[in-house]
């Protein structure tokens, strides 16, 4: 039996752990994929505090060294379910399970995906959720970023300076993103917007060849060797334990010491509802919930 | 073992040609996940001698990349007899690539 269980090593749950270890708690951290979360696609980080210019890999790297010299167990397997009762909780992975007093939540978000037929299979083969990994293979190609906020304004950038074409396709007229980036957006001459304007269909075969847009009830096929996803994120916490509160959007809602409606259950990071989700309000969160994990243990 | 440095004129002998089965990671120097991956393959290599771990630096094997039709990374394939089996892409965590080499 753990004192204190992490869902997620990004940011929040790897504070979180510091937190708990240096308590003398008995801690594992259960991460999907990699530790540091979202930040490790982030080149270059600029507005943490005593920080500046250090890479997100790095950042990811240092912090997961750090909770690993404390002591602290990390599991790399993905939780599918989280059962509690009155003095414990039952998490399940892919893999095992584990007990733990309490449960800290800091599972993150993930790419929103477009829900379209052979989406699934063209992940890989011509559909992307992730501009600086992928835009490197379509040096003098033709490709089409999905979305209106910063992320799919940068992307359109981003990709602008690697391939030949970009289309920007957006639902709405205006963009929600920064006017400067909107305006740099504008003068690029090898973007073209396709504004209200939504994707109905992945068309191609073995491979995305086209993509099929409808604007306002009339559908227009537009070729292309590669679509860039970026319709923002969603959090990762639907399902995983029944009766928890979340939001309309699925954020956990959380009281200010990222108490959950369930008594042991503790949120932190991108995943709860909040306003700001960055960097430092995610290692922020990660202070809190444990200190509020280590109360709840103490009483 | 050591990670193996795939390339075009290595990779019949090293991948398809091996009788053991091979992990192939397909990855770039400017992408983070690559780099994130790239322990936890040094990790595996010195752990395990029933498998084989390759790398292709997509940059250095373009033509590789193309007749594998990889056009995200990290991707990560098993090759067993030659034939490929099994491929993922993004980072994995090393419990996962041993269940696609273990399968």
């Amino acid at each position: 039996m753990y004192d204190i269980a992490i869902v997620g090593g990004g940011p929040a749950g790897l504070t979180a752990a510091i937190y708990a270890v240096r308590a003398n708690k008995k801690v594992l951290v259960l991460e999907s994929v990699a530790c540091g979360g979202q930040i490790i696609n982030t080149s270059k980080i600029d507005n943490y505090p005593a920080a500046p210019g250090i890479t997100g890999l790095e950042f990811g790297q240092t912090l997961q060294k750090q909770v690993e010299d404390l002591g602290v167990e990390i599991e790399f397997e993905n939780v599918e379910k989280i059962s509690h009762d009155s003095n414990s909780n039952l998490i399940v992975t892919e893999d095992d399970q584990y007990k733990a007093k309490a449960v800290i939540l800091a599972s993150g978000t993930e790419p929103r995906k477009l829900n379209l037929d052979n989406e699934e299979i063209f992940t890989g083969f011509g559909v992307s959720y992730c501009a600086t990994c992928d835009g490197g293979f379509y040096n003098g190609k033709t490709v089409a970023v999905n979305g209106g906020g910063n992320s799919a304004l940068h992307e359109a950038l981003y990709l602008s300076g690697i391939a030949e074409k970009v289309f920007l396709i957006h639902r709405r007229e205006s963009f929600r993103g920064s006017e400067d980036l909107v305006k740099k957006v504008r003068a690029a001459k090898n973007i073209e917007l396709v504004l209200n304007s939504t994707i109905v269909a992945l068309n191609g075969d073995r491979r995305l060849q086209s993509i099929t847009v409808d604007h306002g009830g009339k559908t227009e096929e537009i070729s292309l060797d590669g679509l860039f996803v970026s319709i923002g994120r969603i959090p990762k916490a639907k399902d995983l334990i029944d009766g928890l509160k979340v939001d309309e959007s699925g954020y956990v809602i959380a009281t200010e010491n990222c108490e959950t409606n369930i008594s042991g259950i503790f949120v932190a990071g991108d995943v709860r509802k909040k306003d700001l989700r960055q960097l430092v309000t995610a290692t922020c969160d990660g202070a809190i919930a444990a200190t509020a994990a280590l109360n709840y243990l103490a009483e | 073992m050591k990670i193996i440095e795939g390339t075009k004129e290595n990779f019949a002998e090293k991948v398809l040609k091996n009788k053991k089965p091979v992990l192939v990671d397909f990855n770039a120097e400017w992408c983070p996940p690559c780099q994130a991956l790239h322990p936890v393959l040094e990790e595996l290599a010195e752990e395990r001698d029933d498998f084989l771990i390759v790398t292709v630096d997509i940059d250095e094997n373009p033509d590789l990349a193309e007749e594998y039709e990889v056009s995200s990374i990290p991707c990560v394939m098993v090759f067993k007899d030659g034939k490929e089996v099994d491929r993922r892409v993004g980072l994995q965590p090393k419990k996962r690539l041993i269940k696609m080499v273990s399968k």
